[in-house]
């Protein structure tokens, strides 16, 4: 009994030196979304390179760039984060270059991974997943299957109030542009006023907004068609064969999530070493199977059963043709303009 | 003297807990109010501005705080004609089951708000239990609209807040001395007209706590509107969420706090001089 004071004071100066001394054992702090790696991540990676992996998570791109631009980056190495807010962060200077000779598995993406307009070359970001955003419809219960965005934004009366759209602000607003063939990145106030009267007379055939439970609610038969990512919409095909996926014929955006290195990590060899693995084709092949987006990771896709291809076709989607779509870019001092009409829809009766 | 001290000692944490979690982050977040946001979203601290708060003052904006505020009105209402019966009835119920009766009250509160919210949802969606017995023995034929609209985010507030309501009205019954209310009858006046003329002014006090709290509560809530409105209504709460959160505009975030935040400080010092007066008139009775 008298040793316990002792004990515990050892134990808490031999946590305080693991903890506090980098030099016995490399760390690395990484935050991701829940779920969307695989759980065994931490000791794979420990296993293969001898470097501790800590994991932190985040539920939204908001959320994370708060905690990033309140702290400077400070306490995170590696960050998951879609291509607006990785090009944001890149702006205010709180991301690292990324050091392709350090990164050998950048050899595994697709050359048009390369390509993406929001950081040409994969200076500061290297794809993780990327994909479409479109309609996805219970296909044995809508009268026409639909083509366009306006059958979204100006319902048939068999889907009046059976529809739902994306929450998210800059898709909620896409939909719009998209069906009148603006840039999905627009601020002009033209612009921004024709969209915003279309959806505030779509709402009012809106069972809801919704970009959680979405594909939930087309299973249970709530909604017959709403606005989904595509890797969202293979949930719900998962629970309900009967659910397809359409890009309108006006197009879609691209999205790409990514990875960034931030300019506060006290270790981007770690960091760099964890991006390589990250890419690596086993890695790949559990994002195609598990989170059922498309991976721009090349090694991964073909590594991946071809019959989930044709289970869900819009995974078999190519790189080129993703390519085409307008990326979703960080609007910059065009934000103001922005939220305002996103709460002047959301304020509408 | 050492009564003093003791009292100070006794305060410090509390006080400690205020000041250093609730009072300094208010100071920062106002400070925000007059500064810009940078073009990729922080804060500009080079160009000091008003900007934010005339913003703040756009019809668009006041709208929202209107519409926040008829809807935290409306479920206070349904909150205080809930609430308050059900505190009479424990309050007047035999003091051995006053406990067990208070602890349901109470019991909602021993489950998450988000799994309560959902299971307002699983009750109400258009193939939800609901709609799905009355569709099933033939009442409708259509599913009934109870959800993602208005009168599911006031059912929502009201459902998640009633229960303030009755404990507070309830410490105001169980205050009210007896012998006023045998005084009355014994003076003649019927069961109503003392409820009327005695018990209701006393526990007015009760009243308005409760009340405040509800509106208070509900004013600033964006879970239940998201989930039980189906993101349709934007209220105050949402606003501000967003504007931290999807804008990433934190000194118009701020400045639309700050104007929440001073009217919800109106109406407590209303009350708080509402109840003072409440007692006043009690001890000169």
């Amino acid at each position: 009994m008298k040793f316990k004071p002792l004990l515990s004071l050892a134990a808490a100066a031999l946590m305080f030196t693991a903890g506090w001394s980098p030099a016995f054992a490399e760390k690395l702090v990484i935050s991701n979304w829940d779920g969307y790696m695989p759980k065994d991540m931490a000791e794979k990676f420990k296993a293969a390179t001898g470097i501790d992996l800590e994991i932190a998570v985040h539920a939204t791109n908001e959320e994370i760039m708060g905690k990033v631009t309140a702290s400077g980056g400070e306490g995170y190495d590696v960050l998951f984060v879609s291509s607006p807010f990785a090009e944001a962060l890149n702006n205010l200077g709180l991301l690292a270059p990324i050091d392709h000779a350090k990164i050998p598995n950048l050899a595994n993406l697709y050359p048009e991974a390369n390509e993406l307009k929001h950081d040409p070359g994969n200076a500061f970001s290297v794809p993780y997943t990327w994909g479409t955003t479109g309609l996805c419809y219970r296909s044995d219960l809508v009268k026409s299957a639909p083509t366009s965005w306006n059958d979204l934004l100006t319902p048939a009366d068999d889907l009046k109030g059976k529809i739902t759209m994306l929450s998210t602000d800059r898709w909620l607003m896409a939909a719009g542009f998209l069906a009148d063939g603006l840039s999905v990145n627009t601020t002009d106030q033209a612009d921004l006023d024709k969209v915003r009267d279309q959806l505030i007379s779509a709402k009012r055939n809106l069972l809801a907004y919704d970009d959680t439970t979405f594909y939930s609610k087309l299973v249970s038969g709530e909604a017959l068609m709403v606005q989904a990512w595509d890797g969202w919409c293979n949930y719900g095909i998962t629970d309900q064969p009967q659910i397809k996926y359409v890009i309108p014929k006006e197009g879609s955006d691209l999205w790409a999530d990514t990875m960034v290195i931030t300019k506060a990590s006290k270790n981007p060899e770690a960091a760099a070493k964890f991006i390589d693995f990250v890419l690596n084709a086993d890695n790949g092949k559990w994002v195609v199977e598990n989170i059922m987006y498309k991976s721009p990771n090349k090694a991964g896709m073909e590594a991946v059963d071809k019959s989930l291809f044709e289970k869900y076709p819009n995974m078999a989607i190519t790189p080129a043709e993703l390519l085409k779509y307008e990326q979703l870019r960080d609007l910059g001092n065009g934000m103001k303009a922005f939220s305002k009409t996103v709460s002047e829809v959301m304020a509408a009766k | 003297m050492n009564s003093r001290y003791a009292t100070w000692l006794l305060m410090l944490p509390g006080l400690l807990w205020l000041g250093l979690l609730l009072v300094v982050p208010c100071l920062l977040v106002f400070a925000l109010i007059f500064f810009e946001r940078g073009i990729y979203g922080g804060i500009d601290w080079q160009a000091p501005t008003f900007e934010n708060v005339t913003r703040a003052f756009d019809p668009l904006y006041l709208a929202i705080f209107l519409d926040s505020g008829i809807i935290a009105g409306i479920a206070t209402l349904i909150a205080l004609l809930v609430g308050y019966p059900a505190a009479y009835a424990i309050a007047k119920s035999p003091a051995s089951r006053q406990t067990a009766l208070l602890f349901l009250a109470i019991l909602p509160f021993w489950t998450n708000y988000l799994i309560r919210t959902y299971a307002w949802i699983v009750l109400l969606n258009p193939v939800g239990l609901i709609n799905s017995l009355l569709m099933g023995l033939g009442l409708r034929s259509q599913p009934l609209a109870l959800l993602y609209n208005k009168p599911a985010v006031v059912l929502g507030l009201v459902y998640s807040y009633t229960p303030f309501v009755i404990l507070a009205i309830y410490s105001a019954l169980q205050r009210l001395d007896p012998s006023y209310g045998e005084a009355s009858r014994d003076l003649g006046a019927s069961a109503f007209q003392t409820f009327l003329r005695i018990t209701l002014p006393l526990t007015a006090p009760g009243v308005a706590a409760g009340g405040v709290f509800v509106f208070v509560l509900s004013i600033g809530n964006f879970v239940t509107p998201d989930l039980l409105g189906g993101g349709k209504f934007q209220m105050v709460g949402n606003l501000i969420y967003d504007q931290f959160l999807s804008a990433r505009d934190w000194p118009f975030g701020a400045a639309l706090s700050a104007l929440l935040i001073g009217l919800m400080m109106l109406l407590l010092f209303a009350q708080a001089i509402a109840s003072l007066r409440a007692r006043g008139d009690h001890a000169r009775a």
